[in-house]
């Protein structure tokens, strides 16, 4: 188990496990921003809505003879499920008079339905090899290949980069929408660049995390983030910080020990985390709150 | 019909029972915009089922609703916590603590006996609603035989106690939690414990949860407790009305989802059959569509 920790458990394993640390480490930042924007459960329903383009993808790719399981096609059919979910819950809530959360949680547990239905005609029908595909609810490094990782961890890298890129703008829209428009930003425009970022960390993460609980890996470590500062870049540099750490441990203990779902172990990392942090915080903490009521009785 | 006895008679009716207790708790919860309580609740039963599972040393129905419900009122106490303590806005502590009581269920499945017993993950995933065969019946006489009876799955006389218990618990406090779900500080003003209610409502969301859960799967409860009430939302404002219109669209949308789910392979000439609780979740999504785009009261009033 420590030599995986220690990235010695070959080098399949070792480039799995900075894959995921990168991944972790966009999630994290790109999720400190939803936080502000106050959007933390939209992605919820956008990685349910990947599940049936995955399974359309893998129909699509072994009718046209090839292996099923090629990742990039995979993720193509997840990226327009997922787009076409977000569209529907941007029309629900614009044109109906359903809470947001309803709208929410409708789109995410229709498409998981379909998602569901798909992988049955998958199963049933035979075709192809289909083990596997299961991956993409829970998240699993086994047996991943080497250009799985790279793009794992390239599409990381790529999604920090613009984040770095627009982080101005998208504090502005995060904080005072109205003023970010007088000095001619758009926000509608900034928060579709959030949402295609968060389009991407979901994309790279289903197959480490798994739709059901790639969530996690944007909200928690945003929420960790937040007990230890006040500031927003700070805040999207901890958030980074805690995604990569939990991303890297999970994906090495999973390569240790057969069998364990990574998805599972990352998101049980960083709920640790979080939990030690809401205690034990300097300031924003409940122990250092409460000593700080104690000094003012 | 003796096949259909046998294959499709228990689980069609366990899939309408499951989706009528969830529309029930569940068109309080998307009134008082608390839908996602419902999507917390339904994946924060999966550690207590396993540990209900673990303690008795085997798949004793009791046990494991009882750690079930535990483990969901626990979730959305916890959440309530972390909301108070910690300052985070309610959907974000909503967020961590579901995926934490879910990725803790899934280690705990993975990592213990539980695995590939009588629970694993996958039913936790899709359901085991094909399952649910009832092999003593020979004919439609086998319906008042009562030996025939008897070896009927327990399932379906759960399901049926649970959506008569959670209509019944909802009928005696209707009065007082539709006021506080409308006007929380007039409900309280006139003396009427506000909090309390609130948790009744969670309780019944549970156990509607809990049995769904052991039927269709995880996210797909959350289906059944979102989509018909959300559905009778946009068609009516009249609240005894809508709950009507929910408890009808969800066991329109179990029946007819199930019964696609054997049809439409055949008529595509696949073989078997595909998920049935996903069938059953496409349904009642359609339904939703369909409201949405032509819902009488689709609008906000005024707009």
């Amino acid at each position: 188990m420590l030599s995986a920790l220690f990235l010695q458990a070959g080098y399949n394993a070792t480039l799995v496990t900075l894959g995921a640390a990168m991944l972790g480490a966009a999630a994290g930042a790109t999720g400190s921003f939803l936080f502000l924007r106050k959007r933390s459960l939209t992605p919820d329903a956008m990685a349910h809505a990947t599940l049936p383009g995955v399974g359309i993808a893998f129909l699509v790719m072994v009718a046209m003879g090839g292996d099923g399981r090629f990742l990039p096609g995979l993720l193509l059919g997840a990226a327009l499920t997922a787009g076409a979910g977000l569209w529907v819950l941007a029309r629900l809530s614009a044109t109906t008079r359903l809470p947001g959360d309803a709208a929410i949680g409708a789109v995410l547990s229709v498409a998981y339905g379909l998602g569901i239905v798909i992988l049955t005609v998958i199963q049933t029908s035979g075709a192809g090899r289909a083990a596997g595909l299961e991956t993409f609810l829970l998240g699993s490094t086994a047996g991943m290949l080497w250009s799985d990782a790279v793009l794992i961890g390239g599409g990381g890298l790529v999604v920090v980069a613009v984040l770095f890129a627009l982080r101005r703008g998208l504090l502005m829209v995060a904080f005072d929408a109205r003023h970010a428009e007088v000095l001619g930003l758009s926000p509608a425009r900034m928060d579709a660049a959030l949402m295609a970022l968060t389009l991407g960390v979901v994309l790279i993460g289903i197959r480490v995390v798994g739709a059901i609980l790639i969530v996690a890996l944007l909200i928690t470590p945003a929420a960790t983030a937040r007990m230890w500062t006040d500031r927003a870049g700070p805040m999207a540099l901890i958030a980074g910080a805690v995604g990569a750490a939990a991303g890297y441990g999970g994906a090495a203990l999973s390569a240790a020990v057969p069998g364990l779902p990574t998805g599972a172990v990352i998101v049980a990392l960083a709920s640790a985390t979080f939990a030690l942090s809401a205690l034990f915080a300097p300031r924003r903490g409940v122990l250092a709150r409460a000593m700080a009521g104690r000094r003012l009785a | 019909m003796s096949d259909f006895l046998i294959l499709s008679f228990v689980p069609l009716l366990v899939a309408v029972f499951a989706a009528m207790a969830c529309a029930l708790p569940g068109t309080l919860l998307v009134l008082r915009g608390q839908a996602l309580v419902g999507d917390m609740v339904s994946h924060a039963v999966l550690p207590g089922l396993v540990a209900g599972f673990l303690l008795t040393g085997g798949a004793s129905g009791l046990a494991m609703s009882l750690g079930a419900g535990a483990s969901a009122v626990l979730a959305v106490g916890l959440s309530e916590a972390i909301r108070r303590l910690a300052r985070i806005e309610p959907g974000a502590a909503m967020g961590i603590t579901f995926t934490t009581f879910f990725a803790g269920g899934v280690l705990l499945l993975e990592m213990t006996g539980a695995r590939g017993v009588h629970l694993d993950v996958e039913h936790a995933l899709y359901g085991n609603l094909e399952s649910l065969i009832w092999l003593d019946a020979t004919g439609p006489a086998s319906l008042i035989d009562p030996t025939a009876l008897a070896g009927l799955p327990p399932e379906l006389p759960r399901m049926a106690i649970t959506f008569a218990g959670v209509g019944l618990g909802l009928w005696v406090l209707w009065r007082p939690l539709v006021l506080a779900s409308f006007d929380g500080g007039f409900a309280g003003g006139i003396g009427l414990p506000v909090g309390l209610l609130s948790l009744a409502l969670v309780v019944a969301t549970a156990m509607a949860a809990v049995a769904a859960f052991a039927a269709v799967g995880s996210i797909l409860t959350v289906a059944m407790l979102i989509c018909p009430p959300a559905t009778a939302r946009l068609l009516t404002n009249r609240l005894a009305t809508q709950v009507a219109l929910a408890l009808a669209i969800a066991a329109g949308a179990a029946a007819t989802g199930f019964w696609l789910a054997l049809a439409l392979p055949q008529a595509a000439g696949l073989p078997g059959a595909v998920s049935a609780a996903g069938m059953i979740a496409v349904v009642a999504g359609l339904c939703l569509g369909a409201a949405a785009l032509w819902g009488p009261q689709r609008r906000r009033a005024g707009v």
